[in-house]
């Protein structure tokens, strides 16, 4: 195994832990669905608007409803103040998002329709795509989108020589050896097989398939707390059982 | 007709002669057409490089002008690399701004270059937190036939390799006019590439005509260069909705280091 469990990192995690996520949905009340989910001190937060018909009527497409994801970051989530507005980065993104999600969402009952699905990051500190895209999902299963299945998202990587699981910026900064990889992964969580592969750094291709590996474990646990948190939604709350009595 | 899309008829053909490891022209499902590479397309740059892969054309020039570091890399040049979808190359291209394709191929260019460390950035400076080199890598598609982001990485290279500092005149202007001999500092050993594997079905292919890429359903980049001699994956992307399996990242994983050492070795011969 290319793990090396005695792998101590900077922050005392172990080299398979993420970082502690935490997750809720229903955090914008307007939207038809919206979910946060934070690894550590990376907050993203997703808001999902529709199905509701496209326009202009030209981009509309008859025999399946478009998704459309918007991922950017808030200027004051980053060191540097960001230029607000997407930039090509955010683009490219943003697209990767939407390939990511699509394979689950059962588009074609939905034709002629748009799905927003609009993701803001409050506070970067690395994994910023993995952690919007596991509360996309969240907020797509929220509104009530048919789908096959949940997406969930993790990055992993290397610091030199180690494979490691969700990076955090110091980690994505490391220089000695081969340096840093990060490899931001994403699957439906039922399935085998990647919606979203975006890496650079130094990885060996003997490496790439044991990387991916590795994301598939960490999707597990994922899963389970994107499953937990809309389930524990439809709990009736405190006051509303108080009401009840 | 030259604009028109690829047909459903088209696409079960080529996924029916996908399976059969067959291609339209004959090929392999992952041999590359014929790969030439030119020097010298224009006189002013610091250094071009024309690459056809079949009938695909990317002509890339390097120029270097001065530039200030970035405020977190004070000690460091700058690489940018951009791309122009000229509609000179395809009945595909519009005038008008970027789409995706546009922005995502000098992206994946760039951080192919980038990651691989065949620049180092530390020795483009010119004073420190003040005055740096940038080199300008960029990329136009002269004709489309599918495959231009490996046919750019490749034309890429080829051009940096080739690609000299110029001279200062005596107020410290740049002077475009005289050729130096100092070349661009390039880590001698290290060559990055691009390869991208098309899936239609359940095959893997590469270097694709343009009607074979439109009939594909998903597409996954990655950059490869060499680390202490081995070799060293340095980028991937995905694009399109289809998913890549375990087994097919395995597959592609054990065919990447043959084609860039074949690639590779193609690339070494004309430089």
């Amino acid at each position: 195994m290319a793990v090396k469990k005695d792998f101590k990192r900077a922050d005392g995690r172990k080299a398979e832990d993420a970082r502690p996520m935490t997750a809720k949905v229903g955090v914008i009340p307007n939207a038809d669905g919206s979910a946060m989910f934070a690894f550590g001190d990376t907050v993203a937060i997703a808001a999902v608007y529709g199905p509701r018909k496209l326009h202009p009527q030209h981009m509309q497409n008859p025999t399946k409803a478009v998704l459309r994801c918007n991922y950017d970051l808030l200027s004051f989530s980053v060191g540097d103040r960001k230029r607000p507005g997407p930039n090509r980065r955010a683009q490219e993104i943003s697209k990767a998002i939407e390939w990511a999600l699509s394979p689950v969402v059962d588009l074609s009952l939905f034709p002629n329709t748009v799905i927003d699905v609009q993701i803001y990051i409050l506070q970067a500190d690395a994994g910023t795509r993995t952690a919007g895209i596991n509360a996309a999902s969240m907020a797509l299963a929220q509104a009530g989108i048919p789908m096959t299945d949940l997406v969930c998202s993790i990055a992993v990587g290397k610091n030199d020589t180690n494979l490691i699981v969700d990076l955090s910026k110091g980690e994505e900064d490391f220089e000695e050896g081969e340096g840093a990889t990060d490899f931001a992964v994403a699957k439906p969580a039922n399935s085998s097989s990647f919606s979203l592969m975006q890496m650079d750094g130094k990885i060996s291709p003997e490496l790439v398939p044991e990387a991916t590996k590795l994301a598939s474990k960490v999707c597990e646990e994922i899963y389970e707390i994107q499953k937990k948190t809309l389930k524990d939604s439809l709990l009736p709350s405190e006051q509303e059982k108080g009401a009840k009595k | 007709m030259s604009s028109m899309e690829v047909t459903n008829l088209t696409r079960e053909k080529l996924r029916k002669m996908f399976a059969e490891g067959k291609r339209f022209d004959g090929r392999k499902l992952d041999e590359f057409r014929d790969l030439k590479i030119e020097f010298d397309v224009s006189n002013q740059a610091e250094g071009s490089a024309r690459v056809r892969l079949g009938k695909t054309e990317v002509v890339v020039g390097i120029k270097l002008g001065f530039g200030e570091p970035y405020p977190d890399s004070p000690d460091k040049g700058n690489l940018m690399v951009s791309a122009d979808l000229l509609p000179l190359a395809s009945p595909r291209f519009e005038h008008g701004p970027p789409g995706f394709n546009a922005i995502e191929l000098p992206r994946l260019v760039d951080r192919a270059i980038r990651a691989s460390d065949v620049i180092n950035l530390s020795d483009l400076v010119i004073e420190e937190g003040k005055k740096v080199w940038t080199v300008f890598v960029d990329l136009y598609p002269i004709n489309d036939d599918g495959n231009l982001i490996d046919a750019a990485s490749f034309g890429a290279i080829a051009a940096l390799k080739k690609a000299v500092l110029p001279l200062l005149d005596k107020d410290g202007k740049i002077d475009h006019k005289t050729k130096s001999t100092n070349p661009v500092p390039l880590a001698k050993d290290i060559a990055p590439i691009s390869f991208s594997f098309f899936k239609l079905g359940d095959s893997l292919i590469l270097d694709p005509t343009r009607e074979e890429q439109e009939a594909s359903e998903a597409r996954i980049t990655f950059g490869i260069s060499t680390f202490e001699g081995k070799p060293m994956v340095n980028s991937c992307q995905k694009y399109g909705e289809d998913l890549f399996s375990q087994e097919e990242i395995e597959k592609a994983m054990s065919l990447l280091p043959v084609k860039f050492e074949e690639i590779n070795k193609k690339l070494k011969s004309v430089l």
